[in-house]
């Protein structure tokens, strides 16, 4: 068991060294200029001597992946349950939130941007990652709440149980498995949207990773545009794996989608 | 036996026009045990949802001689309709919590009724750790936590094995002797139906309604050994045989 679960963390870390080490040799023998692909080892080196401006654009990109991934959060879920509560409402809101799914971010984004302001593009970035971010919340809440068995909202109704009641200790509960479904979804396109729409903002108005990525590829800096490329890989990794323990943690031993899994 | 119920000229037409019930008399007196029989489809859950409260009838009227209080009806399902992420204490609280019943006094309630239904070591189970036999104790000691004055059952042993069956028609029963509700039992079963109660009501095919009622007096406690004896055997055919009348008439 325990020497399973070791060799399963081990063998993609031993893949990722050999990759690494072959890149290292394979651009060092055919002498691949550094501004097409830096060997691994300079990238380690920008990392290191850039690190200032990187941890600063990567702690600005984690925010506001973070705030919109939050924001997504609490307005998906609270909108799933007000939907739940009405179905005109429902049928009113419904198809305009779908609109806004499928209406690519890119195209919005100038607009956002320009609204918002260029002096408070962060806010314009925060808006387009909730904007991105929001709707598998909202579609997967929803699918949830419509999940709920049908003969428990009859016990709960056969005890008299007050509408609170039932959103809190029958809608909410039931729906749960589906909202972290759509949260670990949701987290990476919180990330991607935040990035997307620093790359619409563009020229140095916003400077978290994706502005240092278009900066260095502008002074051809390849080897810092690949340390902000593995920085932003990185965190995307690190919020799913955060999710993935969030899910194992809540869900725990009722679900069938945790029970035993290792 | 003062009457619990008394239900006349019962109809129910779904919406988009299926008729489930066409003008059920039945009544049911206190601290009976009333089993209900009839071809699937018709309209035996229907039946009980109405009396539930769940279901508003078309037309006709159910009139109660004490009618119950929230927490007054009991109810069992064909699944054990148990809340997948509370444990095992959690769900059978759920009346109580719903009703507002203080912490410590739910508490007790609970244990005492878990005890009951034999499940008290299991009270910080999850239900996809018990079987299907445990899960349904837990879906009866949920029902029965409110000491209710009626407990309606619809099919709620039809999935289990025979062995489990068994062993949870004499906990029923016991049950029942023990806290004295009036119990109505949904089943396919013509031998459970003979087996547990005190009369049993057969129903006509869709549209329902009650056409035949058997009083069923065999002597308490009822055992095993009962399911051998010839009384049990000759109500087991009157019943049978009131059952294949009441598919005939449909039939003709
Ligand atoms: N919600 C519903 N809407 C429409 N028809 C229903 C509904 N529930 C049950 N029926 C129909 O009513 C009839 C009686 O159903 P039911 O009471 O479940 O029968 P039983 O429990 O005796 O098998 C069936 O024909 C069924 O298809
Ligand atoms: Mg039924």
């Amino acid at each position: 068991m325990v020497a399973g679960r070791i060799a399963r963390a081990l063998v993609p870390l031993a893949l990722g060294a050999a990759v690494l080490g072959f890149w290292e040799w394979a651009v060092r023998a055919w002498e691949v200029p550094p501004f097409v692909l830096p060997p691994p080892s300079s990238i380690a080196t920008a990392l290191a001597s850039d690190w200032r401006i990187l941890a600063d654009s990567t702690w600005l990109t984690l925010t506001i992946t973070l705030q919109a991934f939050c924001l997504a959060v609490v307005s998906g879920v609270a909108l799933a349950m007000l939907f739940a509560q009405s179905r005109l409402l429902a049928a009113a809101l419904y198809p305009y939130a779908v609109v806004l799914q499928v209406t690519p971010i890119v195209a919005i984004a100038p607009l956002v941007i320009i609204w918002v302001g260029y002096e408070r593009v962060n806010l314009a970035l925060l808006i387009l990652a909730w904007v991105v971010a929001f709707f598998p919340i909202l579609s997967n809440t929803t699918l949830g709440l419509a999940a709920v068995d049908p003969n428990l909202r009859d016990l709960f109704r056969l005890y008299g149980a007050s509408r609170w009641q039932v959103v809190w200790r029958l809608q909410f509960p039931s729906a749960l498995p589906y909202i972290l479904a759509g949260m670990k979804v949701s987290g990476g396109l919180a990330l991607i949207g935040a990035v997307v729409a620093e790359f619409v903002a563009g020229s140095g108005t916003a400077s978290g990773l994706a502005w240092r990525i278009i900066e260095s590829g502008n002074r051809l800096n390849i080897p810092r545009l690949f340390a902000a490329l593995f920085l932003l890989a990185a965190l995307g990794v690190m919020i799913f794996a955060l999710l993935s323990w969030v899910q194992k943690r809540l869900l725990g031993r009722w679900h069938e989608s945790e029970v035993g899994r290792p | 036996m003062p009457d619990l119920l008394t239900v006349s000229g019962l109809t129910l037409a779904y919406p988009g026009g299926t008729r489930a019930l066409d003008g059920v008399d039945l009544r049911l007196g206190e601290g009976e045990f009333l089993s209900l029989v009839g071809p699937s489809g018709c309209g035996k859950s229907t039946l009980l949802r109405i009396i539930a409260g769940l279901l508003a009838p078309t037309s006709g009227t159910l009139s109660w001689g004490r009618r119950p209080g929230r927490g007054g009806i009991g109810f069992v399902f064909q699944e054990p309709t148990l809340m997948p992420w509370a444990r095992v204490a959690a769900n059978v609280r759920l009346p109580l919590d719903l009703a507002g019943v203080p912490q410590a006094e739910a508490d007790a309630r609970v244990a005492e009724q878990l005890a009951r239904v034999g499940l008290f070591e299991f009270e910080s189970a999850f239900p996809r750790e018990l079987s299907g036999g445990m899960r349904m104790r837990v879906a009866l000691a949920r029902a029965l936590v409110t000491k209710p004055a009626l407990l309606l059952l619809d099919e709620p042993f039809a999935a289990l094995d025979e062995i489990t069956r068994f062993k949870l028609n004499d906990d029923l029963l016991a049950l029942w002797r023990a806290e004295g509700f009036t119990a109505v039992f949904v089943t396919h079963s013509v031998f459970e139906s003979v087996y547990l109660s005190s009369r049993v009501a057969i129903m006509s095919a869709r549209p329902g309604r009650v056409v035949a009622d058997i009083p069923i007096p065999l002597a308490h406690p009822r055992t095993a050994a009962l399911r051998t004896q010839a009384d049990y055997g000759a109500l087991c055919r009157d019943v049978s045989a009131a059952l294949a009348r009441a598919m005939g008439q449909e039939a003709a």
